[in-house]
């Protein structure tokens, strides 16, 4: 199994990657080999047995909604490829 | 005082205490040795000297005033992709390669409250992706036994910096073997805890369904006492469990009598296997049985589904984790994009590493409308019938035993273009994440080609003192532990 040069493409928007011209096809057999490979688990009858999400039984894990330490806003920012006194700049959104 | 790099942490611990050295002399040796074997190991990706010998100055000062805790001097390197105030957090990725972390990691205030020294950041698979941290997109770490060999991964850098006497312990993280599968091929101790056990704030993460923080180390006592300082709940990991921490080190009596050793039917096959790594496990299993355990047959009915449920569901919580890099907040940016959508893709394509990105689509791929009841849903029904399997297994023996990995380490290169194969080298340690249970490996070997060895041991959840106590008592047996390589 292969997928199509469309679907690669279709992934790759949705994941927000650009896949360059020349990796399409390898990306689309490798993907294939895997997708062709995960395809073992149809033959498992499945039907009525519930999924497992989380490896230990545990519900929601709520706390007090109480202020606590957090970092600073300089602190925050330090690693913005872009910022301006406390924001972060992204291009432009709206023309 | 030569040599002293060698000192697994209890042993350094015990002459730090009588004074017979000083953190200051064991962390300068450390370094020296780092200095001498780093250029063909390639373990780590930012070491900190400065750092280091600002913390052995303030052990030895604790221990002038006997204010001894349980990491006071002892030099540990860290897999970057722990978050670490003020030092470069890369996870092997260009998209972090100048990340740096404005807080520390809990399990980082942790060795810190416990007086540890931090040598470095170590080398791993790109976002702990892979089995051989080939994918890291910063260098490629070499297995100190064999240079031409992979360390194993993702926590390849951790292992090796472990076996080469670098550091005299480390961390790691493991989310389908990573932890444990490296040991096995750097030949030293590694242990993944029950997920919940460690706290991951703080941890850069990959599926946080599956990951889990533990140590590497020279020998189990050392493991254990890391692990020691690591547990314990945290209100800010909500996966985090409020459990006693029992004490670890002091559950290592070597006593294994009447324990019941299961000895899962499907892992012990000769398919695929080196013959090397079935006498291992074999003599292995000869040497409990001896020490007075009882091996059981059990089955693991639907293991053979682990690897193909694993790499769904793996990639699919990635894909969503690495949904947050888009060069807003930190990490890289491509700043010649115009657009906001034209600068997410830019900078995701230029930062993330080829397994990554392919990890990313796969997941994506799992999710996407129509295909997520087929691959997503599907993955997580057969995850709770492994999980049911392991319940099952535990009802008829205490720990499970088998192999680590097929194979010892493979030769860099081998397997780079053929990602399925490398995927399916992780068939033994994979189904501990997807149930959540803990698993260690320990040396048991050394293959004919001279690579290290490891065996595997699971046990039930929280039963972290049944693992370590088995495997002490197979160390005290034998020497494989002992064993360094020739560097």
């Amino acid at each position: 199994m292969k997928l199509t040069k469309k679907e690669v493409l279709h992934v790759a928007t949705l994941a927000r990657l650009n896949i360059d011209e020349s990796l399409i096809d390898t990306f689309a057999v490798q993907l294939g080999d895997i997708l062709e490979y995960v395809k073992t688990l149809d033959r498992l009858d499945t039907a009525g047995v519930p999924p497992t999400f989380h490896a230990v039984d545990k519900s929601n894990a709520f706390r007090e909604d109480r202020t606590t330490e957090h970092l600073d806003r300089e602190a925050a920012v330090s690693n913005a490829p872009v910022e301006d006194d406390g924001y972060f700049i992204v291009p432009k959104v709206i023309e | 005082m030569i040599n002293l790099h060698k000192l697994t942490i209890h042993e350094a611990q015990d002459r730090l205490k009588n004074k017979e050295i000083s953190a200051q002399e064991l962390t300068r040796a450390v370094f020296e040795r780092i200095e001498a074997v780093e250029p063909s190991v390639d373990a780590y990706i930012t070491v900190t000297q400065d750092i280091a010998m600002a913390q052995a100055e303030a052990a030895d000062k604790d221990i002038s005033e006997n204010n001894i805790r349980p990491l006071t001097g002892i030099p540990v390197a860290v897999k970057d992709l722990i978050c670490t105030k003020g030092v470069k957090t890369t996870c092997a990725s260009k998209i972090l390669e100048n990340f740096i972390p404005p807080y520390d990691a809990t399990v980082m205030d942790k060795l810190n409250a416990a007086g540890a020294v931090m040598v470095g950041k170590v080398n791993m698979d790109e976002f702990a992706m892979g089995s051989s941290t080939e994918n890291s997109g910063i260098k490629v770490t070499k297995n100190p036994w064999n240079l031409s060999h992979i360390p194993g991964g993702s926590s390849g850098g951790s292992a090796a910096a472990v076996s080469a006497d670098m550091c005299l312990g480390s961390l790691g993280s493991d989310t389908g073997g990573s932890i444990r599968q490296p040991a096995s091929h750097c030949g030293v101790v590694g242990i993944k805890p029950t997920y919940g056990r460690v706290s991951r704030f703080g941890l850069v993460a990959f599926a946080s369904s599956l990951d889990q923080i533990g140590p590497l180390a020279k020998d189990v006592t050392d493991a254990a006492v890391l692990l020691q300082v690591i547990s314990g709940y945290d209100p800010k990991d909500s996966t985090s469990i409020d459990k006693t921490i029992p004490d670890y080190r002091a559950a290592l009596t070597g006593n294994v009598k009447d324990l019941k050793i299961g000895i899962p039917r499907q892992y012990h096959t000769s398919n695929g296997m080196s013959p090397d790594v079935l006498s291992a496990v074999q003599n292995a299993m000869n040497l409990f049985k001896d020490a007075g355990a009882e091996l059981v047959d059990i089955s693991l009915p639907h293991s053979q589904y682990a690897v193909a449920a694993y790499y769904l569901i793996a990639p699919a919580e990635a894909c969503s984790n690495l949904a947050r890099y888009d060069g807003v907040k930190y990490g890289l940016r491509d700043k010649a994009s115009a657009s906001l959508v034209d600068m997410y893709q830019n900078t995701r394509s230029k930062g993330f590493g080829p397994e990554v990105q392919r990890r990313i689509l796969l997941g994506t791929y799992a999710l996407s409308a129509g295909y997520y009841d087929a691959y997503y849903k599907k993955a997580s029904q057969i995850r709770t019938l492994i999980k049911h399997d392991f319940m099952q297994a535990f009802d008829a023996c205490d720990i499970i035993l088998s192999p680590v990995t097929p194979s010892p380490a493979f030769k860099i290169g081998e397997n780079v273009d053929d990602p399925l194969t490398m995927y399916l080298s992780d068939i033994f340690t994979l189904s501990a994440n997807l149930a959540g249970i803990p698993g260690l490996s320990i040396p048991c070997g050394i293959s004919k080609n001279n690579l290290p060895i490891g065996l595997q041991l699971m046990g039930n959840y929280f039963a972290e003192t049944t693992i370590l106590n088995a495997a002490f008592c197979f160390e005290q047996a034998t020497e494989f532990h002992k064993l360094r390589p020739k560097l």
